[in-house]
């Protein structure tokens, strides 16, 4: 478990930012271009005063041109900068998806392996603001399922800048998840530059009764899920990937082998969502045969986020349901 | 008779006296360069059509025959350390960006050796060395990437430029529009050059779009725009020439549209069906080799054994490359997944 030495506490955003404002004083190739990220700072504040700083060539505002911004970071990329590209909300990526899967995720492949796209695209994710059907969506799996792009998505502020430090510093495109309920969420960070691995995952909290596989938001909210069960006696591992793809199997597969049980908890869709990826990786490995009750997933009902803060709370997975549905888990096949 | 053939016979030929002009301040070696790569380009592209008839070719392949011109005349007109970046019928833009014909004939069969080790192809040869920075096989797909390499080639202050190409089809996408506003918008050192065939696969230009001329969508940014006779390589050499002057000065982009022709069909699958044959034989009149030559010989550059001399060195060059390119090893399946990501 990680537990940073250090007392001073920020929030998710601020640690964003910190990342972002570290790397740029470290390497003049590292640039930010998005909308309304100038003196606006961004739509949810994370660049502000980063342009008084940096410049306005450095901290790009653009015109509401997504995939013009996709592509001014792939093609900065293909030339040696490290580019961040800030997208207002995920839903928004539909409109960069030729940049990112085409020509992002392929170039280097396509071209041999000659050149490398060291680019980061943020993206604010999930539900919970009530802003509907297109401001809401998490759509981690269709990059998880284009071969090329990296995936991350941090529960912590303290994983979130050791992450983005990294994702920055990585030779490959990354799709860089930021949960926006969280940026206000706080937590100990170390003022000094610090990197994470990429791909390595992080056990949240140790338990023996059953493994919670969860990331973003709905990690914390299976952390308190595990502290309301821990009263009834049920002892629950939660274990958070932090990196979507590539994946830290060896951490699932061996905390399930521990424990016996899996349930998997995401934001996201359940249909081909990233939870039945988790699920098959378990049912082909030695842990399936340590596994004391079929394995659950936990996800977004298959519907578009509604408004209403009632049927958009039960569009997603809160705490009340990660404890009914680890409760239930917990009891079956005994 | 279609529109654009009239145009090119009539409104857009250069005057004589400017075309002698542009002849007179460039070198016999430049000149020279220019026919040697129409000619590599021409017989490359027919000896890829033979392998492809002989079954001797996995893929797919997009001939440019007929619009040498474009892509040679462009290119001739910039530095060698200068960038570019294009699209699926690219075999022009390559040899003109100073490829070995021997490794993009390698990557064309889809051998290991190959500018891309066998994993782009016809569609997708790069040579990120000699600074041509590949070609997409997404139409439009080039463009937004292009505002990045102009962003870079100004955040690091050099005096490079980007000349980025791309057909008729792709100016109705809405990349085009996103790519030339912000451009336009950060004076980017590009030069956007259309090399508008007039067909976009099956579809004619003039059912795609209202403007008669591609260049007026120059109008939308403030840029300057200029449609070209495209199957006169000088022509193209001189207006691209100055397009690069302005990207160079830091003044922006320009839009050069270069009328141009295909010959063949779209790809391997097409049959010509929305086309007349006589529409095709009226073109084959502009063929910009022969009208090139022509002038290399009215003007007294080359003699006409110099120009037979050179085409025949051109045809053996790509007959060797040929050759050697098929001998060439085959990649191999291992550790495919190892090489997505880079270390």
């Amino acid at each position: 478990m990680t537990n940073p030495e250090t007392k001073r506490e920020i929030t998710m955003l601020e640690a964003v930012r910190e990342a972002l404002v570290q790397e740029m004083r470290r390497d003049e190739n590292v640039f930010l271009i998005g909308e309304d990220i100038g003196v606006y700072g961004g739509a949810f504040g994370v660049s502000k005063g980063m342009q008084e700083e940096f410049g306005m060539e450095r901290v790009r505002d653009t015109p509401i041109s997504e995939a013009g911004i996709a592509g001014a970071c792939v093609g900065a990329a293909l030339m040696g900068m490290r580019p961040v590209g800030e997208v207002m909300f995920m839903d928004f990526l539909t409109l960069m998806m030729d940049q990112l899967v085409n020509q992002a995720a392929k170039i280097r492949v396509m071209f041999g392996g000659k050149v490398s796209i060291p680019l980061v695209m943020r993206a604010p994710y999930g539900s919970g603001t009530g802003a509907a059907a297109q401001h809401c969506q998490s759509l981690e799996s269709w990059f998880i399922s284009t071969p090329g792009i990296k995936v991350i998505c941090p529960s912590t502020p303290y994983d979130a800048k050791g992450l983005l430090v990294s994702a920055i510093r990585d030779n490959n495109p990354v799709v860089f998840m930021e949960n926006k309920l969280l940026y206000k969420a706080k937590g100990f960070v170390p003022e000094d530059l610090y990197t994470l691995p990429i791909s390595k995952g992080d056990v949240k909290r140790e338990g023996k009764d059953m493994t919670i596989f969860s990331y973003g938001v709905t990690a914390q909210r299976s952390l308190e899920a595990a502290e309301i069960l821990a009263k009834e006696g049920i002892d629950i591992e939660v274990i958070d990937p932090r990196t979507l793809k590539p994946l830290d199997k060896d951490l699932v597969i061996q905390s399930v082998s521990k424990t016996g049980r899996l349930l998997i908890v995401h934001e996201a869709t359940k249909t081909g969502g990233f939870a039945g990826e988790v699920t098959s990786v378990v049912c082909e490995s030695e842990a399936f045969d340590r596994l004391d009750a079929p394995i659950k997933r936990l996800c977004g009902l298959d519907i578009p986020i509604p408004y209403n803060r009632t049927l958009e709370k039960a569009a997603t997975p809160q705490v009340e349901d990660i404890v009914k549905a680890a409760r239930s888990l917990a009891i079956e096949g005994r | 008779m279609p529109v654009h053939t009239k145009d090119v016979s009539n409104e857009l030929q250069l005057d004589p006296k400017i075309r002698k002009q542009i002849v007179q301040r460039l070198s016999k070696e430049k000149l020279q360069k220019m026919l040697e790569q129409m000619f590599l380009t021409r017989f490359f592209e027919e000896n890829a059509e033979a392998l492809y008839m002989r079954g001797l070719v996995h893929g797919t392949m997009h001939l440019s025959i007929g619009m040498e011109a474009s892509p040679i005349g462009s290119i001739a007109a910039i530095r060698d350390d200068d960038y570019i970046l294009h699209h699926h019928r690219g075999h022009g833009h390559t040899i003109a960006k100073g490829a070995d014909i021997t490794l993009m004939m390698g990557e064309f069969i889809g051998k290991e050796p190959g500018y891309c080790r066998g994993r782009g192809g016809s569609m997708h040869i790069a040579d990120i060395a000699g600074r041509n920075l590949g070609a997409t096989g997404i139409v439009g797909g080039g463009l937004p990437t292009a505002v990045g390499i102009g962003l870079a080639l100004q955040m690091k202050k050099t005096d490079n430029i980007l000349l980025c190409f791309f057909g008729d089809g792709a100016t109705n996408e809405g990349s085009f529009h996103e790519a030339l506003n912000m451009a336009a918008l950060w004076k980017l050192p590009i030069v956007f050059i259309c090399d508008n065939n007039q067909y976009g696969m099956s579809m004619a230009v003039e059912r795609a779009m209202t403007v008669h001329h591609i260049s007026q969508r120059a109008a939308a940014y403030n840029i300057p725009g200029v449609t070209v006779d495209g199957n006169d390589v000088l022509a193209v050499y001189d207006k691209v020439s100055e397009a690069a002057m302005r990207a160079r000065s830091g003044e922006g982009p320009t839009l050069v549209e270069n009328l141009t022709y295909r010959w063949r069909g779209h790809s391997k699958s097409d049959r010509n069906l929305y086309r007349t044959q006589e529409e095709i034989e009226e073109w084959k009149q502009f063929d910009p080799i022969i009208r090139y030559t022509g002038w290399l010989q009215e003007y007294k550059v080359l003699s006409e054994d110099e120009i037979d001399s050179i085409e025949q060195s051109a045809k053996e060059s790509i007959n060797k490359a040929t050759e050697t390119a098929l001998a060439f090893p085959e990649p191999t399946p291992e550790n495919l997944e190892a090489e997505v990501f880079a270390p």
